[in-house]
Order: C-alpha cells, then structure tokens, then sequence
C-alpha cells in the first residue's frame, strides 16, 4: 500500500475516473507549479473500483469548473486546518473556451486564423453543446 | 449598436415595428428618398449572390444612400490571406452599416465581434439567411394579414434548406399554426428542428411525401429548391431534383386563396406555366424583400 500524507490546507481533486488524472494533470499545468502536488492513479475506490486522485497543497484559489467537462463525477474537496471545509460537486460549463475544436468542415473556425473555438451549454441534462458559431451541437463526450 | 445574424434575434415586437415600417415605406416611398442621404452601406460578399447583393444595393439606394463592396473573395484582400476582424474594421472605418456573405458558418458573427457598425448577415453558408426570413414574414404578412391560424406548407428540400429552418422557427412564435412537411424521405427536416422546435412548442405537423395528397390545405406553399451545392455528391441530387415539381395540375387542387412562395433563384420546382395563376406570389416576394431590407437599414442605423 502506498502513502500519501494528508494535506493540511488545499485541494483535493477525487473520484476522477482511473486513467483520466494524468490529463487534467497537464490541462492544470500542475507540473509547472511551484507548491507540492501528488498525482495518484489506480487508487481503490469503493464507489468505482478504481480511481485518480490528484492533491495539491497550500493552493486553494483554482478554477476548476471547466473539470466537470472531462469528468462530471469527480468532487473537488477544499481543506483548511485538514478538515473538508467545503465540498464541491461538478457541473457542466456553461461556456467552453479553447478546450474542444469544432469539427464541422463549414464552421468559420475551420479557416479563420487565431479564432477561439467557442462552446455554449444548452441542455445540461443530456450534457449538449452548440458552436458559437455554426451551431453544430456535440454532446461532452465527444 | 445591434447587428442581425440570426434571425430570432428580433423579439415580436421589434419584427412588428420593423413590417410596419417596410408597410409605411410600400406605401409612401417618396417620404423616405432621403432618409439615407451622407450614409454608405458596405457588401462584403465572399461568394457570389446577385439577388441578395443587389436587393440590398437597391434598398440602400432607394433610401438616398450609397454603396461601396466586393462580390467575391477573389477580388478582394481576402486573397491576401486578411483575416474576417481585420477586413471588417478597415471597411467598418468607412462605412456606416455593413451586410456580408461569407461560405463559412458562423463567419458574419464571429466578424459582428469587431465591427464598429451594424453588421447583417447576408447568409453564410447552410447556416442562416436571416434576411431571407424576414422576407418570407414580410411576405406573409402582406398577403395575409396575419401570422396565426395558417397552415403552412414547406416543399422539397427540407433538409438543408436553409430558409425553411428559420421560417419555422420564426414563424413558430406566432399562433395557431400547423406545418406540412412535404419532401422525399432523404430531405425531410432535421431531427433538432422537429424536437427543439415543432414538438417542444406542442406546434401540430405532418411529413407527407406527395404535394398532391395535402395542397388543398394550405394556406401558404413555400417551394424551395435542390440546391446542388448543398450535396456531397451529384448522383444524389441528380436523383432527387425533379422530385416535386409545382405546376398547374396539381395547382388546380388547392385553394383559391393559396400563396405560393419561393426564395429564388428557381431551377424547375415551379412550371413557367404557374408564373400567371394569382397565386403565384414568390415575385411579389422579392420585391417586399427589398423594401424590408430598407427598414432594416432605417432601424439599424437608426435614422428615423
């Protein structure tokens, strides 16, 4: 069994689905980072079998609501004092900037150079999302 | 500043207040020669349409104003390799109101983001047309008095017509309508439009395949054509653009207070013999789209 020591006040990234902590990882630019951060994957879970986790320490002001994009079942857990001082549970943005391309050959952002690739929610249930611009609609799995 | 880049993004209202202008200026044009005096409409056409281009030089005109503008990317900067922003503010500096067609979705508002004057879509691509939209209201409303309690007709290409996507979900904010759907099986309208639109909206419609079988019911018969750009490829719409074609015969079927309407060009959806039944309505139809180009200048420059 492998140890981690619990944090004393920052973030822990849980439930993310196994084999996905690597990505949000990177898309954190948590290698870059000068505080300590510990990428665990494979970690048992009771909920899913297995799981990533990702903590990070003495950071507590991240954005990261764009996550519920990658994986809307992972938790974000704030901890101050080592305590779960407030737990958050992820929702699909509302707006997705420069994260996901659209693929319709007929969209403007096929040709137009330094165009941001731009994504609008219109229905959260089934997870649907519509170009800005051509209006082509992708379900977030995609 | 308001732009126009799709078509619902006039209220009710404001579609009110525009037709009521474009009705005052069918009626009195005189009054409203000057109206555009000193201002400068600019086209931006990256692919060619002469109808919509000169529909709206011929409003600008009509309104006293002047027009400046290319008609196809090959002779302009584009070919340079500019960027839509940087075309659009360099003509925004000097013009007043800009229209712009462009192949690429989404193209007039991404360029309505940089535009220091009110910019309309002139369509982009399979997308939007939404002055097309305008148009067909317009029309309707001039023929018929009213948006509600009409049986609404919609032939051929359905599927990616363009113009029939936004005429449905114009129209479908208004009363008591009901939508015939008719179109082979391979051009019947998207699914999003009957579930987000129709079907949400508890709007009543039938897929029919047979113009034949429903045209004493309308009201109102909206042929469109098969368009060949809009195929990947050419067997298909060889096989399917003689599909349903309009003419006399079946006219002799439908109501006599019947309009039938189209968004031209026509290839052979409508039968030159149809042009001199009364019903044939679709030139009437260009006209009002002229004179609802005039109002929307007047309202988005907002001179009057």
């Amino acid at each position: 069994m492998l140890y981690i020591d619990s944090i004393h006040r920052g973030i822990v990234i849980d439930h993310i689905k196994a084999g996905c902590g690597l990505s949000i990882f990177k898309y954190l630019k948590l290698d870059e980072a000068d505080y300590t951060v510990a990428l665990i994957m494979n970690a048992p879970s009771k909920k899913y079998g297995k799981k990533d986790l990702i903590k990070i320490e003495n950071t507590i002001d991240m954005d990261l609501t764009i996550l519920g994009l990658i994986d809307p079942n992972i938790t974000i857990n704030i901890i101050d004092d080592e305590k779960i001082v407030k737990k958050i549970k992820l929702s699909l943005p509302k707006k997705v900037e420069g994260l996901i391309k659209c693929k319709n050959p007929r969209c403007v952002t096929s040709e137009e150079r330094d165009i941001e690739h731009k994504f609008v929610l219109v229905d959260e249930d089934k997870g649907i999302y519509k170009c800005e611009y051509c209006e082509q609609i992708y379900t977030w799995e995609e | 500043m308001k732009h126009l880049i799709d078509p619902m993004d006039f209220s009710i209202e404001e579609l009110e207040d525009l037709f009521q202008l474009a009705e005052e200026i069918v009626d009195r044009e005189d009054d409203f020669r000057q109206v555009c005096a000193n201002k400068i409409l600019g086209t931006l056409f990256y692919e060619p349409s002469t109808r919509t281009r000169l529909s709206f030089e011929a409003a600008m005109i009509r309104l006293g104003g002047q027009v400046i503008g290319f008609s196809s990317s090959t002779s302009s900067s584009v070919m340079k390799g500019e960027s839509i922003p940087d075309t659009v503010r360099t003509v925004g500096s000097y013009v007043d109101i800009i229209a712009m067609r462009h192949p690429k979705e989404g193209a007039p508002r991404y360029a309505s983001k940089y535009s220091p004057v009110p910019l309309i879509n002139a369509g982009d691509g399979g997308h939007q047309h939404p002055t097309q939209t305008l148009t067909d209201l317009f029309t309707i409303r001039k023929l018929k008095g009213k948006f509600s309690n009409l049986t609404i007709g919609l032939c051929g290409d359905l599927k990616f017509g363009r113009t029939v996507h936004s005429l449905i979900k114009a129209i479908s904010r208004y009363e008591n309508i009901k939508f015939i759907l008719i179109s082979p099986k391979e051009l019947q309208i998207p699914q999003y439009i009957k579930i987000e639109i129709l079907k949400q909206n508890n709007i009543p419609f039938m897929e029919v395949e047979k113009l034949e079988d429903v045209i004493h019911k309308l009201d109102i018969l909206y042929m469109t054509r098969v368009q060949k750009e809009r195929f990947f490829n050419e067997e298909d719409y060889i096989r399917l653009k003689d599909s349903y074609i309009l003419n006399k015969e079946k006219l002799k079927l439908a109501k006599d207070d019947l309009s039938v309407l189209h968004p031209l060009p026509r290839v052979n959806e409508i039968s030159y013999e149809v042009d001199e039944d009364p019903r044939a309505c679709y030139f009437n139809q260009v006209k009002y789209g002229m004179y609802v180009r005039m109002a929307l200048i007047i309202k988005l420059l907002g001179v009057m």
